[in-house]
């Protein structure tokens, strides 16, 4: 990013050796896909997967004053979380817009902050900028890595290597244990629609952790790259920030009104959430199922009866939903209903699409 | 790797096979694991003319959008009808089934613009 070099990751040899395909992703070579991305999809959704997540930044907040503070920057509930629960929140700008989308994990003595890579700058800056001696700030960028182990079979494929027991764990429940002999945080988190964790451990520890997961997994753990990990996240209506959320995008135009806490008696943008919300004729992000096959590829415009109604955030085809062409599109509020009719915009021709509702899949549906 | 014989290909990663004047066309086995899981291909229409080297169509993967570029021109004669429902031949079999469409050869010489197999496993070694 900004012309610095990319930086790698402590498991960057260990995806070259697997043969992965590498790609600059949020200033990093990450690995996009193994084997390919169809089936690393396949294995998440039937089986387990495995992921480096280590580019994603990891901010430790420490201090009697992070809830509040954090409170004040966000637009979900901080001060309410307990000790080892986790939660999904966006920091917000004046205007109300994606600064990112994060999640918290709130520790006996500390927080953990997790942004994402492209972010991670921007972030660290606004954090600092905030930041009034209320609450002691590291970035453990380097120090820490991230692997997430999604799918059906991941409890059992992880229970082996950590001291927890992880298959009591809640959903969105977090546990300081041992993972694979080290110190980690492991936490019933995901980003793929699937049940799964997180295990957050030190960067020099990563390389081994991951060989002993695939030593003892052969035949159900499957490493799978960001190519599948998008699918998966799309087809389970995840947002993806520059895609679905964005400094221009609202989270209650990204459909995330669900975590916009208008009891909070202030955060940034809330004023001006609060007049969207009111006013209620925002654009805002809805699904599409493209009558064929063709891929919606993001930045591709949305017709409605001859007009532009809006324009492509993200698109694929979708394995879980019948391999069918999907696509998640910024659309004015009238095209955003249920069943609109619209044309998709592809080399110039009108492909016919219909608007659903998100998500795409559900897991055990 | 060696190419399958009696194939040409053009540096834009199409084989070509010719039976007098019907030329099949389709990707290499190098383009599909290059472009990865194929989920979509565009063919340009029977009886369309298609000039050489020119973008006629495209194959999109999960990730990515890529043109075609016709390894000879000619009239489009056939295109292949089980790639449509099935995108994935293509990944399977390059050479085979995964065949784009054929065309009726326009001018003879316009092969001599093409490599032999052994220049192709050249090109893509330096890739």
């Amino acid at each position: 990013m900004n012309g610095e070099p990319l930086r790698r990751t402590a498991l960057f040899d260990v995806h070259r050796a697997l043969g992965a395909r590498i790609v600059p992703f949020g200033g990093f070579e990450m690995p996009v896909q193994y084997a390919g991305i169809l089936a690393e999809h396949e294995a998440v959704r039937k089986r387990a997967g495995l992921f480096d997540l280590s580019h994603m930044a990891q901010f430790e907040l420490r201090g009697a004053g992070v809830a509040a503070w954090a409170d004040a920057l966000t637009v979900n509930h901080v001060a309410t979380m307990k000790p080892l629960q986790a939660r999904y929140n966006v920091f917000t700008n004046d205007a109300g817009g994606a600064r990112d989308d994060v999640i918290f994990y709130r520790l006996p003595d500390r927080w953990l902050l997790i942004v994402n890579a492209g972010n991670a700058h921007k972030m660290w800056a606004h954090l600092q900028a905030e930041c009034r001696g209320e609450v002691q700030l590291t970035d453990l960028r380097g120090e820490r890595a991230l692997i997430a182990v999604q799918g059906p079979r991941s409890a059992e494929v992880l229970a082996p290597l950590v001291a927890a027991d992880i298959a009591a764990l809640k959903y969105y429940a977090c546990v300081e244990t041992k993972a694979g002999g080290v110190n980690a945080l492991v936490a019933r988190t995901g980003y793929t629609g699937e049940d799964g964790f997180e295990v957050f451990l030190p960067a020099d520890a990563a390389s081994r952790f991951w060989e002993a997961l695939t030593a003892e997994n052969r035949d159900r753990l499957t490493p799978c790259g960001l190519g599948a990990r998008d699918v998966l996240r799309l087809e389970a209506g995840m947002p993806l920030y520059g895609h679905e959320l964005t400094e221009e995008i609202t989270p209650l135009q990204a459909g995330l009104g669900w975590a916009v806490k208008f009891a909070k008696p202030a955060f940034i943008g809330k004023a001006a959430l609060a007049a969207q919300a009111a006013a209620d004729d925002y654009p805002r992000i809805a699904g599409l199922v493209l009558d064929g096959r063709v891929p919606a590829r993001a930045g591709y415009r949305v017709f409605r009866d001859g007009h532009v109604t809006g324009q492509i955030r993200s698109g694929s085809i979708a394995p879980s939903v019948g391999n069918r062409s999907i696509a998640t599109a910024l659309l004015e509020p009238g095209s955003a209903t249920v069943g609109t009719r619209l044309g998709i915009e592809v080399r110039g021709t009108e492909h016919p699409a219909t608007t659903v509702a998100l998500p795409f899949y559900k897991r055990g549906a | 790797m060696a190419q399958p014989a009696g194939l040409l290909f053009s540096k834009d990663h199409e084989w070509v096979k010719l039976d007098g004047d019907v030329a099949t066309i389709g990707i290499t086995d190098y383009a599909q694991s290059s472009l990865g899981d194929i989920v979509y291909v565009e063919l340009p229409r029977v009886g369309a003319t298609l000039q050489q080297f020119t973008g006629i169509g495209v194959v999109e993967s999960v990730k990515a959008v890529s043109d075609i570029f016709t390894p000879l021109g000619g009239e489009v004669l056939e295109i292949n009808p089980a790639i449509d429902a099935d995108p994935a031949l293509v990944n399977r079999e390059p050479f085979g089934g995964g065949w784009f469409y054929k065309l009726k050869l326009g001018d003879d010489a316009e092969k001599n613009n093409l490599m032999s197999g052994a220049d192709y496993d050249k090109l893509i070694a330096q890739a």
